[in-house]
């Protein structure tokens, strides 16, 4: 039997919620606001896991700074091959060396005398060049070295740095020996992504088109599901098939002149990698563009092919173009099929059945040799990889800004 | 009034006129052009389903094959009876007069629990302590015993299966010195036979599954024949399994917090800005990352010198795991999002309307409810992790491990290096033994698949 209490009695009306929880279960409540530790630790905790993204972001910015910009201010000594032809005493300024070796000393060049890294360094004053010798006029002992006596056949060094100007309009990298250009892997680079949207954009935008226009329901259940599978390959085995059979398919079209590693394989097999990502993006842009455009084409007597390219196609462009720069992304920073399919050197001269080296891949490359910390190489690296974020920063940055300033409001 | 500007209709003025037949010619082309187009965007379609059946076919085709078999030494010529016959004493004999040099070293490899350096220089007792050895050897070092006596420990410790395998691997030493394809291997098998009989009078011609229980559970070498995937895979397991702890807490957490905790502060779309970031950036500046923050600026922490560990580097499994969840946190806190927006408003109003606190209706009404779908996106982001080459090179994977990895500070090698590893190696063959590797690796990656699939479908509920 339930107990009814009645409402109208005044004895209830006035007493608290806390009250008639008593009376009812026997056990006091305390209904004021209780502080929570237990919460608001958990809530400082879940805030440090949001807000590890942007300490994702700060680390990377930090860490690509810190060592590129000691790519651009260490000094890297350069072996000449140049040594002196006599014993030098600790004061004297003038002397001569062998003709052999490097010849593009300036005024201004600091050289070292040997290989530690704490011997006297000196300063060229004054060059001059005869048939059999190099007679360098210098500063001794400068940049904080002692000049001392040096005897016969000691080797030079020459100071070299990278410069942002040498980084950004050299043809050739090899950074040990002082060559400094990023160009080629630049050029490598855009040459695969290039390859990849030629095949990726046409293939991909068909696919998009027929899954939103042409293919029935049931159609698209099955045919969606491949378009994930080829995603979710890992691109390691892309680049297995790249080097396994699509060089010689290659070959076997083109003929001798495809080397086995070579910038087409890699480009067109990155560009199927990237397929299913301009497709999916494309798709849903597509499928965004509202339905009277599409009836109000089909009752002016546009067939649907017409459809598509004249009404579809540019309402989606927003949406088309944001899919287009993220698979350009996406390439940029494709490492394994570049790596076991084009090749393992920058080159700036390579043609399309030649291989090179592009950004990504040659990040992966040096970094699996020996590379002593704080090296050159080491630091090359990095410069590198900023290069190659700030590349993709700016892509990523232009794909959401379009996405946001041109979509269309019906 | 009468010239306000009220837009008259205009006139349809005829610009030009065709005739009947003309329009229907231009119909028909532009028809005709219309099926041109729907073709090809169908075959665009079929496009990928063809490029996965030949990437598959591919790679099962380099899996199987028929190889030739060169054996150093012909295992007819060791003694008058096949092999599989001879007692446990009748093969350690054979191995004592072919390879005796090799015994103390198969004990080394097999049994011992000391660093390589100490192990000539400690008792037997020590040096593979949990073997059994013969009492009166038990105090000598191995160097004391001649090469019988070492011989007898051996015995002591394996079964004649085991003998037979040890012979095998050390005296007989079958390679492979040239493999071909599946498909060739069934349909060219005459040519086959007579290039092999022409090149390799005194070898075998087999049939071979590159892709064998022996092939998983051998651990590197230098050679194809004897190639296999252990250590890459526990590598791979040690990896994933920490990688996938710590991207669910974090990611999870994170999505919380965006979701739930969050009021649209600039601070926050600071953070969700950073996170559509995060997701486009190249997996090789990960590596980058991981390598100068994980491996070199925290290496005291990575390397587990904290806890005692020495002879190691930052270059550990913990410093890889880490750099991966770094990787998939940002489309995994994506999906969470999603997966936790999914759940209705109602469910929090009559949790927070029955006086529960924030966590107490995040904890027991919300995140039980989106669990599925926060499943479903973890498993699918653990398979992309998988995957992962680039990042793991940059921070150090080993190219050359002979142990297995046991604990978060070991060295490490995962699936994908390994296949990496192996096909820019110039023996063809290696060629084969990475083809199977790629199919263990599709096929965890199915599994896992199939996994996130069967769990978005069984467990979801209608909200």
């Amino acid at each position: 039997m339930q107990e009814v209490i009645s409402v109208s009695s005044p004895s209830i009306q006035s007493r608290t919620i806390a009250d008639q929880v008593a009376v009812r279960t026997g056990r006091v409540a305390n209904l004021n606001r209780q502080p929570r530790l237990f919460d608001g630790a958990i809530r400082t905790f879940l805030f440090l896991c949001a807000f590890l993204s942007v300490m994702t972001t700060i680390g990377i910015t930090a860490v690509l700074l810190k060592d590129a910009v000691r790519f651009f201010t260490d000094t890297l000594w350069l072996e000449t091959n140049k040594a002196l032809t006599q014993t030098i005493t600790a004061d004297q300024t003038i002397f001569t060396t062998t003709k052999t070796g490097r010849e593009d000393f300036v005024v201004g060049n600091k050289i070292r005398f040997g290989s530690g890294s704490s011997n006297e360094v000196a300063e060229i004053v004054g060059l001059t060049i005869s048939e059999d010798s190099f007679t360098f006029e210098v500063l001794r002992g400068v940049d904080g070295t002692t000049a001392i006596e040096h005897t016969q056949d000691t080797e030079l060094y020459m100071a070299t740095a990278a410069t942002i100007t040498a980084f950004l309009t050299g043809v050739k990298w090899s950074p040990e020996v002082g060559n400094f250009g990023i160009l080629p892997l630049i050029k490598s680079t855009l040459t695969t992504t290039l390859i990849a949207m030629l095949i990726a954009v046409p293939l991909g935008l068909g696919t998009a088109i027929y899954l939103s226009e042409y293919a029935s329901r049931k159609t698209r259940l099955r045919l969606k599901p491949i378009l994930e599978i080829l995603a979710g390959i890992p691109t390691v085995v892309y680049g297995y098939f790249a080097l396994t059979l699509m060089t010689p398919l290659l070959q076997a079209i083109f003929g001798e002149a495809v080397q086995v590693y070579n910038q087409l394989s890699a480009g067109i097999v990155v560009g199927i990698l990237i397929i299913p990502t301009v497709s999916s993006i494309s798709e849903d842009a597509i499928n965004a563009v509202p339905n009277a455009l599409r009836e109000a084409s089909y009752g002016l007597g546009a067939t649907r092919l017409e459809t598509v390219f004249k009404v579809l196609l540019p309402a989606a462009l927003s949406g088309i173009s944001a899919a287009i720069i993220l698979g350009v992304s996406r390439a940029f920073g494709e490492t394994m099929i570049v790596l076991l399919a084009a090749g393992a050197g920058p080159s700036w001269e390579a043609g399309l059945f030649d291989g090179a080296e592009t950004m990504a891949g040659h990040i992966a490359r040096i970094s699996t040799g020996d590379i002593s910390y704080g090296s050159i190489q080491y630091t090359s690296v990095y410069a590198i990889g900023l290069t190659l974020f700030l590349m993709t920063l700016l892509l990523n940055f232009v794909s959401s800004s379009i996405t946001r300033r041109f979509r269309e409001i019906y | 009034m009468s010239e306000q500007a009220i837009p008259q209709p205009t006139t349809g003025e005829i610009v030009e006129t065709i005739s009947d037949a003309d329009f229907k010619q231009q119909l028909r082309k532009r028809q005709r052009r219309g099926k041109v187009g729907e073709t090809f965007f169908l075959l665009s379609n079929l496009f990928g389903l063809l490029m996965i059946i030949i990437l598959v076919g591919h790679v099962l085709n380099n899996t199987f094959g028929l190889v030739v078999i060169s054996n150093v030494v012909d295992p007819h010529t060791l003694a008058d009876r096949p092999l599989e016959e001879l007692s446990k004493d009748e093969l350690i004999s054979i191995l004592l007069t072919q390879q005796p040099k090799r015994i103390p070293v198969i004990i080394r490899d097999r049994y011992s629990h000391v660093e390589d350096t100490l192990f000539t220089k400690v008792p037997l007792s020590e040096a593979i302590a949990g073997a059994n050895i013969p009492e009166a050897y038990q105090e000598m070092l191995i160097t004391d015993l001649s090469r019988e006596q070492q011989a007898e420990v051996l015995a002591a410790n394996v079964d004649q299966g085991q003998m037979l395998d040890l012979l095998t691997d050390n005296v007989i030493k079958p390679t492979v010195v040239q493999s071909w394809q599946l498909i060739p291997s069934i349909f060219d098998r005459a040519s086959i036979e007579q290039e092999f009989a022409e090149k390799y009078p005194e070898d075998e011609l087999v049939f071979r599954s590159w892709l064998s229980l022996d092939f998983i559970t051998s651990s590197i070498s230098s050679s194809a024949t004897t190639a296999g995937l252990l250590t890459a895979l526990l590598g791979t397991f040690w990896i994933i399994g920490i990688t996938g702890t710590i991207a669910i807490v974090l990611g999870v957490g994170a999505a919380i917090y965006l979701e739930e905790y969050a009021q649209g502060n600039p601070l926050e779309r600071l953070i969700e800005i950073n996170i559509r970031n995060l997701a486009a950036i190249p997996s090789v500046i990960y590596g980058m990352l991981g390598l100068s923050v994980f491996v070199l600026s925290l290496e005291p922490l990575f390397s587990g010198r904290w806890l005692g560990y020495t002879d190691t580097n930052g270059r550990t499994v913990l410093a890889a795991a880490a750099t991966l969840a770094l990787l998939i946190l940002p489309n995994l806190i994506v999906t969470s999002q999603e997966a936790i927006r999914a759940v209705p408003r109602t469910i929090r109003e009559a949790s927070y309307g029955l006086g529960a606190t924030q966590w107490q209706t995040i904890s027991r009404q919300v995140l039980p409810a989106a669990l599925p779908s926060i499943l479903t996106g973890v498993i699918l982001s653990v398979a992309r992790a998988l995957g992962e080459t680039a990042p793991l090179l940059v921070v150090g994977a080993s190219t050359f491990i002979g142990v297995n990895p046991s604990s978060p500070f070991s060295k490490f090698t995962v699936v994908p290096v390994q296949i990496y590893q192996w096909t820019s190696r110039p023996e063809l063959e290696f060629r084969n033994v990475a083809a199977a590797a790629i199919i263990v690796l599709l096929g965890v990656m199915i599994i896992l698949n199939l996994t996130a699939i069967i769990t978005r479908n069984r467990f979801s509920q209608r909200l």
